[in-house]
């Protein structure tokens, strides 16, 4: 094994052996993620429970294929667990049906839906997503059908073809169904270009409607706000190792220094990595938050971490001691924290701060995070994969340098 | 026999200030050697240039043959270091420690497991093997560390004060270890300012001051430095002042040089039979009492103080 992975995992076993530490790293954020859950009142209500027989009021308006498809969508045997659909024909009355928390939401197909998208007119009108703000839960589950099943008729409809197979083989629709779109659509093909499929979502109360799981938002949220400390306390033991005499030691072994700060900066990284895992999974298995596609989860952790560990690396190359750095850290992690959105979203932040808010992993992190736990796929969350790994790429280089200037490894 | 280590004029400047003022000397294979020098002597700063944890501003050392300078990692894999102060990982186990070191020294597998029942053994821990450092006295954290630098049985290994504050049995403990490795045919570079300890390790003795090398030698080599002198130790009353006293024996004839430590002046004399009286009359002449009086042959310390005027520890 390299003698910088053995430094790094040294370094991540002393990092679980402080105990201070971990009531920082790991009880902080959980606790208050359970603190704003039950406050938000996540646990209580439809969501800890397991989803099933979600009340949904669906109003078709439209008399061609789309709308018809959607409405027998929801009734597909396969949802037929999950779902509780109800059809009205009064709006109202569906609108009445979520203030009166009988349903988790409602969708409106406009009248002339299907012929507007077909003729790709420019302002076709949006189906009409009404969400329970009580049950953001079940609602997000409705909203990720409907987006699902849009989004599969819109790849069809750019590209020409619907996607045929992929609307069979969920039973989404029927062979027949299938054909007569995929004739339309292979008819209205040309000169369109762009989504012309909208969602127009509505706040019913004012409050974010949108909200798939709060959680999702909240949990990464104070992940990374703590994720702060715990990577100014790893680059912290860089300063301490050198006064206590165990970074000298190192360097007087056959190893070259370039490989002792390597391996020490791997480790703030390691510990990083650690921490904010251990929270996701264990707010996936605690209260069941649904964090989305495994592999973009993975990459938003491992991503998310470098960027924080890039600052904690930053912070050990400038200061002077470990009191100080321990000083600089806490404030860090509240600036990021109330600038990155970590306390909230980004409350009242002014525009003229926005661009500051860039510079925390906190901004991204807690972006991405909330877009994958909305479904979001690996592509999507690339910006903020890309604007983290950036991060994390300058701030090691200029500590690096950092570090070699002041002679420090 | 060979030489395992050659030092040539070796410099080491920190701004102004002068640490090691072109020190050179020679270890041969399976020798101790004690670099023997009060506090600041440049001692540690000596050391840490052949270990090569700075670099010298001028002058160079081979150790086994290579260059501190142009082929440091050679020599790094060659040397033990044992750190003048105690640096262990407090919140890794003994065993956890030796095992992360042995790991840095390039040891792994079946031979590293080999190694660490070895120096556990040497360094009488096998039993608290799996207790946290954190939980150890001082004087097992200070065995701990000398491990650390036997783990990869290396051809010299360099000692830096390896038994200041602790309690006399480890210090017992450790000077034996030194000596078991010593027979062992390990070569070592012991610093102190413990004369006592140089007296009993050592086969060859520097004596460093003020970053220079200012005896070098054999034990009997460095007493005939001081041609057949001998030494009065003058014992007198809690009460009295021992700086004053020396400052009043030093100019008397036929004494060399006078020093206060505690309660003690040694006066370095040509001829203890001829200073005594003189010396014993100048004392009460002065309103010195007296409470014993001791002749000894030169030593270590006698050495220091003909030198320099000074006691080891002042
Ligand atoms: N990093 C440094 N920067 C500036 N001066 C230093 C540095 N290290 C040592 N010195 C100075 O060099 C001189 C020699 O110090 P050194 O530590 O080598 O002495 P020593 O013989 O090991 O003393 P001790 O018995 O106290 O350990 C002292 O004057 C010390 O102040
Ligand atoms: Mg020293």
């Amino acid at each position: 094994m390299p003698k910088s992975l053995l430094i790094a995992l040294k370094d991540l076993t002393l990092a679980f052996r402080d105990v201070g530490g971990l009531l920082l790293m790991l009880l902080a954020p959980f606790a208050l993620t359970v603190g704003i859950g039950l406050v938000t009142g996540r646990f209580s209500g439809d969501s800890s429970t397991g989803l099933s027989q979600i009340p949904v009021v669906l109003v078709n308006n439209d008399d061609g294929d789309l709308g018809r498809v959607l409405v027998e969508t929801f009734a597909s045997a396969d949802l037929a667990d999950l779902l509780e659909p109800k059809t009205v024909t009064d709006e109202a009355a569906a609108r009445a049906a979520i203030d009166a928390d009988e349903a988790a939401a409602a969708v409106i197909v406009p009248a002339g839906f299907s012929t507007a998208i077909f003729e790709a007119v420019a302002d076709a009108p949006s189906i009409e997503l009404v969400l329970n703000p009580e049950r953001p839960v079940s609602a997000g589950v409705v909203q990720s059908i409907v987006e699902s099943l849009l989004s599969r008729i819109e790849v069809g409809r750019v590209s020409g073809q619907v996607a045929v197979e992929q609307l069979l083989q969920t039973g989404r629709i029927t062979p027949d169904q299938a054909e007569a779109i995929g004739r339309e659509f292979g008819e209205q093909q040309a000169g369109t270009a762009g989504s012309a499929i909208t969602i127009r979502r509505v706040d019913v109360s004012g409050r974010a409607a949108e909200a798939f799981d709060v959680l999702t938002i909240i949990a990464p949220g104070f992940a990374l706000m703590f994720l702060m400390f715990t990577v100014t306390n790893a680059g912290r033991t860089i300063i301490q190792e050198r006064l206590n005499g165990t970074l000298p030691r190192l360097l007087a072994a056959p190893i070259g220094a370039g490989e002792v700060l390597g391996g020490k900066l791997l480790g703030i990284f390691l510990i990083g990595v650690a921490q904010v895992a251990i929270l996701i999974l264990a707010n996936g298995a605690l209260f069941g938050v649904d964090w989305g596609e495994p592999v973009a989860v993975i990459a938003l952790v491992l991503a998310s971490a470098a960027g924080a560990a890039g600052w904690g690396a930053l912070l050990a190359a400038l200061a002077q001691s470990p009191a100080q750095i321990s000083g600089l850290g806490s404030a860090l992690m509240l600036i990021f924290g109330i600038l990155g959105g970590s306390l909230g979203n980004q409350i009242a932040l002014p525009d003229m701060l926005l661009p500051v808010a860039w510079l925390t992993p906190n901004y991204w992190g807690i972006q991405g995070f909330a877009a994958l736990g909305t479904g979001a796929s690996l592509a999507e969350i690339a910006p903020d994969l890309g604007a983290l790994l950036a991060m994390a790429a300058a701030l090691f280089g200029v500590a690096i340098v950092a570090f070699r200037r002041r002679g420090l490894v | 026999m060979k030489n395992i280590l050659v030092a040539r004029d070796l410099r080491k400047t920190y701004g102004e200030n002068e640490a090691v003022k072109g020190v050179s000397f020679e270890i041969k294979a399976g020798e101790i050697f004690s670099l023997l020098g009060p506090n600041g002597a440049g001692k540690t700063t000596t050391i840490s240039m052949l270990s090569g944890l700075i670099a010298p501003t001028a002058g160079d050392a081979d150790i086994a043959g290579h260059s501190i300078v142009r082929d440091s990692l050679r020599v790094r894999e060659r040397i033990g270091v044992v750190p003048q102060e105690i640096a262990l990982y407090d919140d890794l186990t003994a065993r956890e420690n030796l095992t992360f070191w042995g790991q840095m020294y390039g040891l792994s597998g079946g031979r590293l497991k080999t190694r660490i029942a070895a120096v556990l053994e040497q360094i009488g821990l096998s039993d608290r093997a799996n207790e946290r450092i954190k939980t150890y006295s001082g004087g097992m954290k200070r065995r701990v560390n000398i491990g650390v630098g036997l783990l990869h049985e290396p051809q010299l290994l360099f000692m830096d004060e390896p038994t200041v504050g602790i309690d006399p049995q480890s210090r017992r403990a450790i000077l034996d270890t030194v000596k078991a490795l010593n027979t062992q045919g390990m070569a070592v570079l012991y610093t102190t300012h413990y004369m006592e300890e140089a007296a009993e390790l050592s086969d060859r003795v520097g004596i460093i001051d003020h970053g220079k090398m200012i005896a070098l030698g054999t034990q009997r080599e460095l007493a005939q430095q001081i041609g057949g002198r001998e030494t009065l130790s003058l014992h007198i009353g809690d009460d009295q002042n021992s700086q004053a006293l020396a400052e009043v024996v030093r100019g008397l004839p036929g004494v060399d040089q006078a020093s206060a430590m505690d309660h003690t002046v040694s006066v370095i004399v040509a001829s203890a039979a001829e200073a005594l009286a003189p010396v014993v009359g100048a004392a009460s002449a002065n309103g010195f009492r007296i409470r014993g009086v001791e002749v000894t042959e030169p030593d270590l310390e006698s050495v220091f103080l003909h030198l320099t005027g000074r006691a080891l520890r002042d």
